[in-house]
């Protein structure tokens, strides 16, 4: 039988474990981020829309990961969601006309922001704006675009012949 | 006529058992808050079941976090969406795997140690020593070690989980090369906090359920060697259904 220190000492640790296992997982694996910051700068970008892009989604330029979204909030004077990227200090010598996308990764993947280099010789800076922006593409609306277009284009004729092929 | 008979005992035998069951957790919970009172007992009851489990609970942790890892990232690969590993194999630990997985493992180690304890203890009458020494063996012995099992599958369950989500990234990010980021990232972004308090709802409840079908099963095992026996086989048989059973109601009202 083991003295009673140590089963109080292993008892405790035993319950402290448990405890940093429930606040890992309630800090760490929701999207309430508390993660220690590396070295970095902040860019802003205005979408009109940015479909299913979250807080913590990769910036990528060609792929690779360069940066991570902070946080996505709504402009009400510019009727904008405004995203804050937060990009690594190593990539500072990004033209400042590059333009941010929102794309989506594989067929089911997360939304991510993706970099397209410009040709200016200015860098971005800390708190910069990115001017040339790209919207998330919303299928919805690409979808109901089709479907109105193809609807009008019949109200438009409907008792003519058949079109003749061409 | 004989079968019917038979099988009539055995119905009246299970109802029995069943309300005896109910009696006596009615007991234990109106025992607990005197028993709170005895801490260091209840401490020394956590150590048997819990602190003394937690190396298979961390040990099957990350053995299932790993074959997660493969097995979602088999899958998640034919529909190219890898980098959604991280989702699935956090809501299936927390939601399913943590909770049962653990309650499964709590019974094969602390429940049965529980159960063959009480039953030497009723079978070397030590139970029956503390009742003339004006010893309530129910306030001493019972209710601590049901308490002390309570607490400790909640935060063995925690445990499992977050071994289990590092096991699965070994194999998912490490091993075959799931991009950090995204893992993570999509993780964050679908897990809510309900999630997280369904798996551990789970475990509190099962961890009642397993600790008290270990004390009853032992305290009322026949005194003798083949009883003792019998009772932590019991013990093992029915946790294990009673979690399962459990599982799918718990599942029905809270998702």
């Amino acid at each position: 039988m083991r003295s009673s220190r140590a089963i109080d000492v292993s008892t405790g640790l035993f319950v402290l474990l448990g405890f940093a296992a429930i606040v890992f997982l309630v800090t760490q694996i929701t999207n309430r981020e508390f993660s220690l910051r590396s070295e970095s700068y902040r860019l802003q970008a205005q979408f009109e829309n940015v479909g299913g892009l979250k807080a913590g989604a990769p910036v990528s330029m060609a792929g690779v990961t360069i940066g991570r979204v902070e946080s996505i909030g709504y402009d009400m004077d510019l009727f904008k969601a405004v995203a804050t990227l937060r990009i690594d200090s190593r990539y500072d010598q990004i033209p400042n006309d590059s333009d941010a996308s929102i794309l989506t990764a594989g067929l089911l993947g997360g939304q991510y922001v993706g970099i397209t280099p410009g040709g200016s010789d200015e860098p971005f800076r800390d708190g910069d704006q990115v001017e040339f922006v790209q919207d998330a593409i919303v299928l919805e609306n690409l979808i109901s675009k089709y479907l109105f277009s193809q609807a009008g284009s019949r109200d438009e004729a409907p008792d003519a012949a058949p079109a003749p092929q061409e | 006529m004989d079968l019917l008979t038979e099988l009539l005992a055995k119905l009246r035998g299970f109802l029995e058992r069943v309300g005896a069951m109910t009696r006596f957790f009615g007991q234990l919970v109106w025992l607990s808050p005197a028993a709170l009172l005895r801490f260091r007992l209840i401490v020394e009851q956590v150590y048997n079941a819990g602190a003394l489990s937690l190396v298979i609970i961390m040990t099957c942790g990350l053995f299932v976090g790993m074959v997660l890892g493969l097995q979602g990232h088999d899958l998640l690969q034919r529909f190219g969406s890898e980098d959604s590993l991280g989702t699935g194999a956090a809501l299936a630990l927390l939601k399913e795997l943590g909770p049962v997985i653990t309650a499964l493992l709590f019974a094969g180690r602390a429940g049965t140690a529980l159960a063959s304890e009480l039953g030497l203890m009723r079978a070397t009458d030590q139970l029956s020593a503390m009742e003339i020494m004006a010893v309530d063996p129910m306030k001493r012995v019972v209710v601590p070690r049901f308490l002390g099992g309570a607490i400790s599958m909640p935060l063995l369950t925690a445990v499992f989980i977050m071994v289990g989500l590092f096991g699965v990234q070994l194999v998912g990010v490490q091993l075959l090369g799931v991009d950090q980021g995204q893992f993570w990232s999509q993780m964050r972004g679908a897990v809510e906090l309900d999630d997280i308090r369904e798996g551990l709802i789970k475990g509190v409840v099962f961890g009642i359920a397993c600790s008290l079908i270990a004390v009853f099963e032992g305290y009322n095992a026949q005194p003798t060697a083949e009883g003792v026996g019998r009772a932590t086989t019991r013990t093992v048989v029915i946790s294990a259904v009673v979690t399962l059973v459990l599982d799918y109601i718990l599942t029905a009202l809270m998702l």
